[in-house]
């Protein structure tokens, strides 16, 4: 029962082998994370990779063709509008009634929520994104990056637990980035609030996120806290062999197992650089036929990588 | 509920296309009656010169009532086009705009969305209704006054007495709210199918035009159809101002000829639309929101 209590706590999103296939294609191949209370998750991969599809799945406007997702602890399926009230989400484009203004639109969505949300809430959220001088001004004036604002403001104005970002820094120039970088540290670490920000851009991600999730093709490639990612202590190395299933059933079978980020696009490990010899000796011991291990300089190297379908 | 139905009426009132009907309906009315106005009696002449030998016509012919009856046989064909032009758009115009994810990420359902944008939407039809009963009813009685109400049919004619004229247009104008009701839950049925406005408006307006033309043509082929097809049944508000005739064929005030006929009507009329709001909820409930 304790266990359970703790899990429930700490888990806010919980997506378990989920797939959406739109006829022949695969566009998220049975995806499994998870997101936990506090954390700023950086969702990261290329553009069609499967993020928006997975973060429209996650709010219920795609339905996934398999797989289980819970928010909060619920499942998403039976507990949709109990989830939805305590989730805030802008959905890739900034997309707005072009003949309301921005006080109108924060009206308009905190009317449509269970909660009260008085004016001075609305002010408060239009002054956190730099839009309170503009409030009146109809969203058809706007620039881009002011909608994506707008945007924001509306996923905030009736103070979710949860927060979605898809790509809030498309169309955003480098001051509208900073901006959103320190908004998203700023909900993280004095509002408590859990984020999941999705980008195809890992220099953007990793300044604000805790945890980080790579994905390809609609599948996972690499999932991990950002300072073990990032550790400069680390490198990541792909082994090329010729027969990978031989090469991966050594690696399973010992102690480099914890350090495997991928084997869906080649074989790739994360290892303290002093460990990188041991990999040789112990694969070359083992029999494997190994062709050469090569090292990457960074998770963008890696990144890089593996979406450029290495 | 009621916060998505103001909502959405409020996004309606909002838009500048939405007083595009209020003005075309206010511009043809305005333009018919100024016509009738000036050269109404010439008019007048020309309806009655078939009868102008057998039947003397006290009074006057062209008055408030007549003029009203004139405008719903000219307007009544129209106003669907553009109930269309709101009711089309209600879904697929969010899809487009990419708006419709915004809303369906709310802490209400499909199906609370869907019924609230029909009932704003309904709402909308009712109050362009009550515009074209305005404009058409009451300020044509202040213009041209108030008589008799003298009906030309195919083949007989209809005199209903000035007191038994009103209570016909105020069920007139309610059996016209189901057949608008229905152009609107039509037009609702096509926008959830689509991402963009311009086809369910242009579909509802060719499915109006084709239903209408297979329910006029005289082919026995289609009579097995016809009394299935809503328009077949949405003119039928005209069955008010057909009168009982007694014995020695006087007219039997405030009675109608076939309640039967319009009772039917109406029951054809309410099925469609709910057959109509129940697929749209069905397909809504079951898509992919990609826009």
């Amino acid at each position: 029962m304790f266990g359970l209590y703790c899990y429930i706590i700490m888990s806010i999103i919980k997506v378990n082998h989920i797939s959406k296939h739109f006829g022949n294609l695969k566009a998220v191949d049975d995806l499994s994370f998870e997101v936990k209370e506090g954390e700023v998750f950086g969702f990261l991969g290329q553009n069609g990779s499967g993020k928006s599809t997975t973060i429209r799945m996650l709010l219920s406007l795609i339905h996934p063709t398999s797989g289980h997702i819970e928010l909060f602890g619920m499942p998403l399926e039976r507990n949709r509008n109990e989830i939805l009230e305590k989730v805030g989400a802008i959905i890739e484009r900034p997309d707005l009634y072009p003949y309301l203004s921005a006080k109108e639109h924060l009206q308009l969505f905190a009317k449509v929520r269970k909660q009260k949300i008085p004016g001075s809430a609305i002010e408060a959220t239009l002054d956190k994104v730099g839009l309170l001088d503009r409030a009146s001004d109809k969203v058809q004036t706007f620039s881009l990056g002011m909608k994506q604002r707008l945007g924001i403001a509306i996923a905030l104005v009736h103070n979710p637990q949860l927060i979605i970002l898809d790509e809030p820094t498309n169309g955003l120039d480098p001051q509208g980035i900073a901006d959103i970088r320190s908004l998203i540290q700023k909900l993280s670490r004095e509002e408590g609030k859990t984020v999941l920000v999705s980008s195809h851009l890992l220099s953007e991600i990793e300044q604000v996120a805790t945890q980080i999730l790579i994905i390809h093709k609609g599948k996972k490639m690499v999932e991990g806290a950002t300072k073990d990612l990032l550790d400069p202590e680390k490198k990541i190395v792909q082994i090329k062999s010729m027969d990978d299933a031989k090469c991966m059933q050594v690696l399973l079978a010992g102690s480099f197992s914890n350090y495997i980020l991928s084997r869906k696009e080649g074989i790739y490990l994360k290892l303290p650089t002093y460990e990188i010899p041991l990999l040789s000796e112990s694969l070359i011991k083992a029999g494997v036929p190994i062709i050469g291990i090569e090292t990457k300089n960074s998770l963008e190297d890696y990144f890089l990588q593996v979406t450029s379908n290495l | 509920m009621w916060s998505l139905i103001s909502v959405e009426l409020y996004k309606i009132f909002r838009r500048p296309r939405t007083y595009i009907a209020f003005g075309a309906i206010a511009a043809l009315i305005v333009v018919i009656q100024l016509g009738l106005k000036i050269d109404g009696d010439a008019y007048a002449g020309f309806l009655m010169k078939d009868i102008n030998d057998t039947l003397t016509v006290d009074g006057k012919v062209l008055n408030g009532y007549l003029i009203c009856y004139i405008l719903l046989q000219l307007l009544l064909v129209h106003v669907p086009l553009l109930v269309a032009l709101i009711a089309a758009d209600m879904i697929s115009g969010e899809a487009n705009l990419g708006t419709l994810r915004l809303l369906f990420t709310t802490p209400f359902s499909r199906t609370q969305w869907v019924l609230a944008k029909f009932i704003a939407a309904s709402v909308y039809t009712i109050l362009l209704l009550i515009w074209l009963a305005f404009l058409a009813l009451f300020v044509s009685m202040w213009i041209f006054g108030t008589d008799d109400l003298f009906l030309m049919k195919s083949n007989y004619v209809v005199l209903i007495e000035q007191q038994d004229v009103l209570w016909r247009y105020v069920g007139a104008f309610v059996f016209a709210s189901f057949s608008l009701l229905t152009v609107t839950s039509l037009g609702f049925l096509m926008s959830s199918m689509a991402n963009n406005s311009i086809g369910p408006i242009v579909g509802t307006m060719s499915a109006i035009v084709f239903f209408t033309i297979l329910s006029t043509l005289n082919i026995p082929l289609f009579s097995l159809v016809k009394p299935y097809l809503f328009t077949t049944h949405m003119n039928n508000w005209k069955e008010f101002f057909d009168i009982q005739v007694n014995g020695d064929n006087e007219a039997i005030t405030g009675s109608i000829l076939n309640i039967p006929k319009i009772k039917t009507s109406l029951i054809v009329l309410a099925l469609h639309i709910i057959l109509f709001v129940s697929a749209s909820i069905f397909i809504v409930k079951k898509k992919d929101i990609l826009s």
